[in-house]
């Protein structure tokens, strides 16, 4: 993997003359003491971030956290005070804090695109035109650009709509224009400042889906500014969170999840629901935490059910009520639908909670997570309340 | 007090000397804008003249009906033209038409970089602002003075004094529209890699043509209020019948002729303002 973007100690500060809030920040004052002493607002403070080719960076925090100030800095929209921010070209890293007008019109045009909240279409131009307004800003000819632009509405599904103009579509329909609009660009890199804010949650969640469904084929870096831990946690696979113009933690969602940094991530963590983003892994019962009995460890002893397995940690076999249950190895592409109740399933660490749970409810059996070194230890019933009440969230902070 | 009233500070001898001083330095330039003015409106008149009177009728009526798709309008344009040219005023009522379109052409022409200009720099705008307003609300026959004494008497000095009072709308409005662009409409071009000129004319201008057109609009309807001034210093048009039998306390000539500028006022209102109301709506 290659780095797509480096972002190095970024200061963003927003007036004219920014040299005395850039001396305050580095005395330690805070936002509020520049601001009465300046005017002057700090939009991103010390920012330091790396982002990878092809992963999805959520930039998650409250509004007038800075989020949108950072993504904005990334194309140039906003100033960069302080700081370094290299964006790949090609072979090449190019700064934005100190590069030219052409560079940067060159960076916009093909390397780094944008998808806006609230949508940003030209509403006197028809839902292609709108599509090609990138590649008429490169000097693209009408025929070519729209033979383009209707590819990329085709992608999105709104083909048949190209003639409209943008109010007549719904907003949802609105936003996947302006998706359409930044794929035309063919740059690698998308900005999308919470593109999905502005609708209705249905459509939000049909939109992400979209999104992650075009990622897998398109594979672009895509840093995705939102003010919802849910959806950061569904699309992004690192997540940013900020709080008053800084970076206060930077992880994969499971991190954040299981490990805020401190009570303001926490708060958010507090209201997702974590099954979609804790693995097995994290919340299973180890193998030493079981109860042995000779050479079975015991699975659940009201139902007098058990298992037991050799020195090298493999299953050998697995009894209920002393009869011998049935075994499915679970692959990515085992179906509910090949489970019954009584099947013992061994899955992976790495099931996501939802699906283990999924498999506990078709089964009404614990899951046993074995790795390639053997058996590491199982989901049981008390595993799965304490990841439905957040309780592994407790933990953590205790 | 009598003090102050015995040292009046001379401002209006200031201004005349100014102007003798344009007249007697500048008088080639002012002579050089004079002739091709008169020259361009006076063969424009004769272009319209050239044509058999129901050409203009047609034309007239065709646009009606391509902008508006409405038989009222179209009904009532060639009943109101054909009634101008009944009462006797075709030559003047064209005459006016082709002031009208030089002072409006020129405005616009002038107005709209200054507006976008204006809107662009602050600064511009501030020192515009107080300008305009004294444009807007100085009598006309104030200035009507010394651009006569600059453009001597004609259609020239009319023209000019014309586009003095009506350039002011295509001014304030442009400027009103391209500060009202959406913010993320400029983002939107910006991060998309426009230039500044690409930005102007795709994205500023097009979100701005509802505003600049109302401007357009109104300068139409200033430049035709200014039709019965514009014949004191010597336009032709549907003005000097009005200002003739003003002279001759003629009644039924000054019902005539008011009648008549009324008419193409509608006309041309029509015409032009309701595309944008539709746009709007």
């Amino acid at each position: 993997m290659s780095v797509a973007v480096s972002i190095k100690n970024l200061d963003v500060v927003f007036g004219k003359n920014v040299q005395p809030a850039l001396s305050l920040l580095e005395q330690g004052k805070t936002r509020q003491e520049i601001i009465e002493a300046t005017g002057q607002v700090v939009g991103v403070q010390n920012a330091s971030i790396e982002v990878q080719r092809g992963e999805i960076c959520v930039l998650m925090g409250l509004s007038g956290s800075g989020k949108s100030s950072l993504l904005r800095a990334v194309n140039g929209l906003n100033p960069i005070s302080r700081g370094e921010l290299l964006v790949q070209d090609g072979d090449q890293m190019v700064n934005m804090a100190s590069c030219d007008a052409n560079t940067l019109r060159h960076m916009r045009s093909k390397r780094v695109s944008m998808v806006f909240q609230k949508f940003a279409l030209m509403p006197w131009l028809s839902v292609l035109d709108n599509v090609a307004f990138g590649l008429e800003m490169q000097g693209i000819g009408k025929d070519e650009r729209r033979r383009q632009a209707m590819e990329k509405l085709e992608m999105v599904g709104l083909d048949e709509w190209s003639n409209k103009l943008p109010h007549e579509l719904s907003g949802g329909m609105q936003q996947r224009v302006g998706l359409a609009r930044a794929f035309a660009m063919d740059s690698d890199i998308l900005l999308m400042d919470e593109p999905f804010s502005a609708l209705d949650p249905l459509i939000r969640n049909q939109l992400q889906d979209e999104l992650l469904e075009l990622q897998r084929k398109l594979n672009k870096t895509i840093i995705f500014v939102s003010h919802d831990l849910d959806e950061a946690l569904k699309i992004g696979t690192h997540i940013a969170i900020m709080e008053s113009a800084r970076i206060i933690q930077h992880g994969r969602p499971e991190d954040i999840v299981l490990n805020p940094c401190n009570e303001y991530v926490r708060n958010f963590v507090a209201h997702t629901n974590p099954l979609n983003v804790l693995k097995g892994r994290s919340l299973m019962t180890g193998l030493d935490q079981l109860e042995r009995l000779d050479e079975m460890l015991v699975l659940n002893r009201e139902e007098n059910s058990w298992f037991n397995m050799n020195a090298d940690g493999q299953l050998l076999s697995a009894h209920r009520q002393k009869q011998a249950l049935q075994l499915h190895k679970w692959e990515n592409s085992s179906s509910l639908n090949d489970l019954n109740e009584g099947t013992l399933v061994i899955a992976s660490p790495d099931i996501s909670m939802r699906q283990a749970l999924e498999i506990r409810y078709q089964t009404g059996l614990p899951v046993l997570l074995q790795e390639a070194s053997g058996l590491v230890g199982v989901l049981r019933d008390r595993d799965f309340y304490h990841a439905l009440l957040g309780k592994h969230f407790d933990t953590a902070s205790a | 007090m009598n003090w102050l009233t015995d040292h009046k500070i001379p401002l209006g001898s200031w201004m005349e000397l100014f102007v003798d001083w344009l007249t007697g330095n500048a008088a080639g330039f002012f002579d050089t804008i004079a002739i091709s003015l008169e020259w361009l409106i006076l063969n424009m008149v004769a272009i319209f003249q050239w044509f058999p009177v129901y050409v203009p009728i047609v034309m007239t009526a065709a646009l009606a009906w391509l902008l508006h798709r409405s038989i009222g309008l179209v009904i009532f344009v060639v009943a109101a033209l054909l009634l101008i040219l009944n009462l006797g005023y075709w030559q003047e009522m064209l005459e006016t038409f082709v002031l009208v379109l030089a002072a409006t052409t020129l405005s616009v022409l002038l107005g709209l970089p200054i507006g976008v200009l204006a809107a662009h720099k602050p600064w511009v705008y501030t020192i515009l602002r107080p300008i305009l307003d004294l444009m807007q609300t100085i009598p006309t026959f104030v200035y009507l003075i010394p651009t006569l004494v600059l453009f001597g008497l004609g259609v020239v000095p009319g023209l000019i004094s014309t586009i003095i009072f009506a350039i002011a709308a295509p001014i304030r409005l442009t400027y009103l529209g391209i500060s009202k662009v959406p913010e993320e409409l400029i983002e939107a071009g910006r991060a998309f890699g426009a230039t500044p000129l690409k930005l102007l004319v795709k994205v500023e201008l097009p979100a701005a043509m509802p505003n600049i057109m109302a401007g357009v609009t109104q300068c139409i309807m200033l430049s035709l209020s200014m039709v019965v001034i514009a014949a004191l210093v010597g336009a032709d048009g549907l003005g000097k019948p009005v200002v003739r039998a003003l002279n001759t306390v003629n009644i039924s000539q000054g019902f005539e002729a008011g009648l008549a500028i009324v008419l193409v006022a509608i006309i041309l209102d029509r015409i032009c303002k309701a595309p944008n109301a539709k746009e709007e709506a």
